[in-house]
């Protein structure tokens, strides 16, 4: 680098909630993306609440009508967009760049920009609720209810996740780049470890099919405020074209969400059962391979839109090729258990929880790619049983692994383990009470987005129950809640290594120190820290002196980029064309700020890292 | 983990206990009690694959029962065990397998994907052309010159064949007894057939959301011998001709060709912005949901919004007098085919 | 990551530090998802290049001559942002102002074609709610439209700090990638030609 290491520029270290709004560091930003995602898990899940109330018993009169479409399109868009993204997000940013030996991401502006957008937008979104209603059409917004027949909430809907959706991208590209380009000497891509093979799989995905939905959004926004006629059949429009591109992006956004899960299993399943992952050549090739697939099969969400049996059979048998790779997962998984000494704190509770829940999950899934037998399932109770075990049983099972996990590499504290036991067996007995009735709910004949049923045809005993589940649910969530409350009041005594675990982030001070490593370690094999272990070393070979470490300045600007395309957005929202310019003039000033002050940057000087390094010892 | 161990034990308990308690649902209603070919078929494959997964789902269960109770880290246990890097024949094993059992269930996945999507000529089947609204059913019988809303007459034992589409938005038309669901779509046409094997009154359900009162979008498939169907569309067509019975039904059917004939059709007359009203009386619910008797007809007419929110027509509750309504519904009441 | 004008270019300069490197490859992979976004936006054009309701139809209404000379524009633009890099591989600054300042110029003046164009074609009743084609037509040809601003917008803000900068390891990567990001709506504008205006002629 020129001029490196004679930078005369002091830190910029800012403190309380500036700190917070400014902050590149990609450790923060997963905090952030943790907190916010968690916020709107809460939202979301009290939508779900208010919906299981509302089809306790039938013919209630709770919430209906409208108001019921608001309750599931809203919780279906905070669940995928606003609350799954960003944990999956906050979990990449902890864990990716400590994993790979890098002392950031290879953009942290664009990081910090990516969290605001996404933040910003699902602000937007929410606030719909209080402005006259929320989007009603479905998450899935298929028009023309969408465009035509729908009222304001669907504006919050566009924009809102537009807003959301860029933010979401750029952070797809910076993970790409930063795995690409930032790994520590040794650490080919056969070595990554497979939490950071799925995040590259997953940023891909999320590159390659959040155009799409930018797009569908974009001609939804066109018809709706412009006058266009994409999806209006008397001009010409073809309402089709709006679910082509919505699950062109829809369905890779599934795997986007499914894989990190993948990758927090096949990290914590070594650890706790000190065995490697079983098949590990096997477990990246399945992951590369189901994230090819995803993007071949999305008309297996179209069965029934009637785009004739050709194209049915042929993304039928597509979708049930994904299969293949996915059952060599499991097998993998269980594999890595046989032999190892299996201990179950609540990170491994939630990763066995995963497999019976997920088998159930893909299973049903392979019934659903039968284009004839979907006509039976499509839309019913049946298809929302299938996700929510992919997607609960899957990810969120996934998700809440990861978290016990690496919490004290975030925070530098343990999460209590009777508190996460608890957690873990509310969470997921309620998970399968509420959902595996639906199964039969579906076939029984209760379509989906329903808000009332008949009594007397054998739908009431198991809306019941689903109900009572997610109570449960609920009370697993909030024990959660409950012990990050209480970990939070300890003090950070969290070791560097609690769990006896094997790839790089374990190397360091729990939590991480502002620069992650002192020195840049030298990889010598698959699973980094676990090969010195064997070899008898107490810590990683640097691939470097010590020096001064250089960091990235804290910037506002992302922050304000992003408050200005909130406020475009209400422009957008209420045709107030002064809003949209003021929201326009502050985006592109930060633009230009950002472009022509080149950002040198400051350095950690030595004494300083070698104070934090010898305190974390101590 | 006992508690574990036992959980995994009762899942498929759970799970047949489920089935045996429900049985398969109502008999007019749920796709697991399939009353003619093309649910059964679609059933067939629906077993065939559970089956499939069923076995799956236990060899995977067993293994992992096995390795959670047999590698449990013991007390006092230490060193480490022994890494393995994998197993190709194992590896081999668990990919071939699951391509043998998806070739199971690819093959006659392709051919009912096919055969279900076969068009028949006119002779051999009744046609029918389902066109949907928010929030109800219009049902043309074009070869018969006969046009009904909600309640769709049809022959046992003869393919009906649709063709499928919307005035509005995207609904689907589903009956589950019968067959699955066929989306209809605003300018296209979408076709599918069944055909009902037993007479009976089989449930039909909007399973597409089309706006607040996508819930409430029922129909009614009725099975009738083929002797009782062309009795039926030979009273459809000379419906034109009846004449109300009683004096009050006859202010009814005065009311109605000034209020009500702009949207609905009796006989032939009238608008097709509204449900065809021909054989009203014979139906068993109204508005497809509520308890067909007159306290809910005069109702739904007082005000139709409180009954099935965002639908299209008006209140008539502050535009006709209760006496008015009153005689309305007796008209309406008398628009009966079967006697 | 310095300011200082260094006075040796390294061969690479676009290349040379790690930033850069990032920066590169970053905007490659952002490309990649325009392929995506544009190629949504012509399939969805291509489903409905024939609705064309109220508005005229794509044969009587395009005029090739004049889309021929936009895109002879364009091309030539791409031309002159080329050598515009070689003339940063040289570390030849004035080189550099005077190749993508004519870059420039020449995307103003496509951009003033399609406006004029625009402005014809909204007389002759194709409109944005004319029909689904002209709804297609404008998004597609406009998003290329908002492109070509952009970038013109962006270049010219480089080019205005570079007397004072220089060429350097900062200023050379964003140099190279707003080159790169030129090519890009220039290929994409091959397919609109070819898409939306022969097939609209011919088809």
């Amino acid at each position: 680098m020129a001029g490196h290491g004679h930078v005369a520029h002091s830190p910029k270290r800012h403190t309380g909630l500036m700190d917070w709004l400014t902050t590149v560091d990609h450790k923060k930003i997963g905090i952030l993306y943790l907190v916010a995602g968690g916020f709107f898990f809460l939202l979301g899940g009290l939508e779900a609440i208010l919906i299981r109330i509302q089809l306790m018993y039938p013919d209630s009169k709770i919430f209906i009508g409208a108001t019921f479409n608001e309750l599931t399109t809203m919780h279906g868009t905070t669940m995928i967009f606003l609350a799954a993204m960003p944990v999956i997000f906050a979990l990449m940013n902890a864990v990716v760049p400590l994993q790979i030996g890098a002392r950031d991401v290879a953009f942290p502006f664009l990081n910090s920009l990516g969290f605001w957008l996404f933040f910003m937008g699902g602000l937007l979104l929410n606030t719909s609720w209080f402005l006259g209603g929320a989007p009603d059409a479905g998450w899935t917004a298929y028009a023309p209810l969408s465009s035509a027949f729908s009222g304001r909430g669907v504006d919050f809907y566009v924009l809102g996740l537009q807003i959301a959706g860029i933010g979401t991208w750029l952070g797809g590209i910076n993970f790409l780049v930063t795995i690409i380009n930032m790994r520590a000497p040794g650490l080919s891509f056969m070595r990554l470890p497979m939490f950071t093979w799925t995040a590259f799989i997953t940023s891909t995905l999320v590159l390659f099919a959040f155009p799409a939905i930018t797009v569908s959004l974009v001609l939804l926004m066109f018809d709706r405020l412009f006058g266009a006629n994409f999806f209006d059949a008397a001009a010409g429009g073809n309402e089709v074209i709006w679910e082509h591109l919505f699950w062109i992006f829809g369905h890779p956004e599934v795997y986007i969400l499914i894989l990190p899960a993948f990758g927090v299993i096949s990290e914590v399943m070594p650890t706790f059962s000190k065995k490697r992952l079983f098949g590990y050549s096997a477990m990246v090739f399945s992951t590369v391979l189901i994230g090819f697939l995803g993007f071949m099969v999305w008309a297996h969400h179209m069965f029934t839109v009637g785009l004739g049996p050709v194209a049915n059979a042929i993304f039928g048998v597509a979708t049930m090729l994904i299969a293949i790779p996915t059952g060599i997962k499991i097998f993998n998984w269980l594999f890595t258990l046989w032999g190892g000494h299996i201990r179950f704190t609540t990170a491994m509770l939630y990763a066995v929880g995963f497999i019976p829940t997920f088998v159930i999950g893909g299973m049903t899934g392979v019934m659903l790619a039968i284009p004839t037998a979907d006509y039976q399932y499509h839309d019913t109770y049946f298809v929302i049983a299938h996700f929510h075990y992919v997607i609960v049983g899957g990810m969120v099972l996934g998700l809440f692994s990861g978290l016990y996990y690496w919490w004290p590499k975030m925070f530098g504290r343990m999460l209590n383990e009777t508190l996460g036991k608890w957690n873990f067996w509310t969470f997921f007995i309620g998970f399968h009470l509420t959902f595996f009735p639906q199964h039969f709910l579906g076939l029984l004949g209760m379509p989906r987005r329903v808000f009332t049923y008949q009594a007397g045809v054998g739908l009431e005993s198991m809306n019941f129950i689903s109900t009572i589940g997610a109570f449960l649910m609920g009370v697993g969530f909030i024990i959660f809640i409950w012990n990050v409350i209480v970990t939070n009041s300890k003090k950070k005594d969290a070791p560097a290594d609690p769990w006896d675990a094997r790839t790089l982030e374990w190397t360091i001070a729990s939590p991480a120190p502002e620069y992650n490593f002192a020195q840049t370690p030298l990889v010598r094999g698959l699973d980094a820290l676990w090969t010195e272990k064997m070899a008898g070393n107490k810590k990683m070979t640097p691939a470097e002196p010590l020096g001064e470490i250089h960091m990235p300045s804290a910037s506002i600007l992302p922050f304000l980029m992003s408050v200005g395309l909130f406020i475009a957005g209400y422009g957008f929202i209420y045709h107030m064309y002064v809003l949209i310019g003021v929201g326009a003039v502050i985006v592109v000033s930060c633009m230009f700020t950002r472009s022509f002050k080149d950002d040198p940057g400051w350095h950690v000087p030595i004494d300083e890292v070698e104070r934090t390094e010898k305190e974390a010892r101590a | 983990m006992s508690g574990w161990k036992n959980l995994c034990r009762l899942l498929p308990i759970v799970a047949l206990a489920m089935f045996v308690l429900t049985g398969c649902g109502d008999p007019y209603l749920s796709a697991l009690d399939p009353k003619g070919p093309v649910a059964e078929s679609q059933l067939s494959l629906i077993k065939l694959s559970f089956y499939i997964m069923l076995g799956v789902f236990i060899v995977v269960m067993v293994i992992f029962t096995y390795v959670l109770v047999k590698f449990r880290k013991r007390p006092g246990q230490t060193g480490i065990p022994k890494q393995v890097e994998g197993n190709h024949k194992l590896e081999i094993i668990w990919t071939t397998i699951p391509i043998i059992l998806l070739l199971v269930l690819a093959i006659p996945t392709v051919i009912t994907t096919f055969d279900l999507a076969e068009k028949f000529p006119s002779e051999d089947v009744v046609n029918v052309k389902v066109t949907a609204h928010q929030f109800w059913w219009e049902f043309d019988y074009p070869d018969l010159e006969v046009s009904t809303g909600q309640d769709l007459y049809i022959p046992t034992g003869k393919k009906v064949q649709f063709q499928l589409t919307s005035a509005d938005v995207i609904h689907s038309f589903w009956v589950p007894a019968l067959a699955g669901k066929t989306d209809t779509n605003p300018g296209m046409v979408n076709h599918m057939w069944f055909q009902a094997d037993q007479p009976g009154v089989y449930q039909g359900k909007c399973a597409e959301l089309c706006g607040p009162s996508h819930a409430l979008m029922d129909f009614k498939v009725v099975a009738v011998s083929p002797e009782e169907f062309d009795t039926w569309v030979g009273k459809m067509k000379a419906a034109a001709e009846r004449t109300p019975a009683t004096a009050t039904a006859q202010q009814g059917q005065e009311i109605f060709n000034k209020s009500c004939l702009g949207c609905h059709a009796v006989g032939g007359q009238g608008g097709k912005m509204g449900p065809n009203l021909t054989a009203f009386g014979d139906r068993d619910k109204v508005a497809g949901i509520l308890e067909y008797n007159k306290e809910n007809i005069a109702a739904w007419i007082h005000d139709p919004q409180s009954k099935k929110p965002g639908n299209l027509m008006p209140a008539f509750g502050d535009k006709l007098s209760d006496q008015e309504i009153d005689s309305l519904v007796e008209y309406l009441d008398g628009l009966k085919i079967n006697e | 990551m310095s300011t200082e004008v260094s006075t040796n270019l390294p061969p690479h300069p676009e290349k040379a530090t790690l930033e850069g490197k990032n920066k590169v490859l970053g905007f490659w992979l952002f490309l990649g998802g325009e392929v995506i976004l544009f190629g949504s936006l012509f399939a969805t054009f291509i489903a409905l290049r024939t609705a064309f309701g109220s508005g005229p139809a794509s044969q009587e209404l395009f005029s090739l001559p004049l889309t021929a000379v936009a895109t002879f524009i364009l091309l030539t633009s791409s031309l002159f942002s080329v050598l515009g890099i070689q003339a940063m591989h040289r570390n030849d600054l004035s080189g550099v102002l005077k190749w993508f300042g004519i870059t420039v110029l020449f995307g103003l003046a496509f951009l003033g074609l399609e406006i004029y164009e625009f402005f014809e074609y909204v007389h002759e009743g194709h409109t944005m709610s004319s029909g689904a084609f002209g709804s297609a037509f404008y998004t597609l040809v406009g998003f290329h439209g908002a492109h070509v601003l952009g970038g013109v917008c962006w270049i010219t803000g480089l080019l205005s700090k570079l007397p004072k900068k220089g060429l350097n390891v900062v200023t050379a990567p964003k140099l190279y990638v707003a080159s790169l990001y030129w090519h890009f709506i220039d290929l994409v504008w091959v397919f609109i030609f070819t898409v939306v205006y022969l097939m609209g002629k011919v088809g």
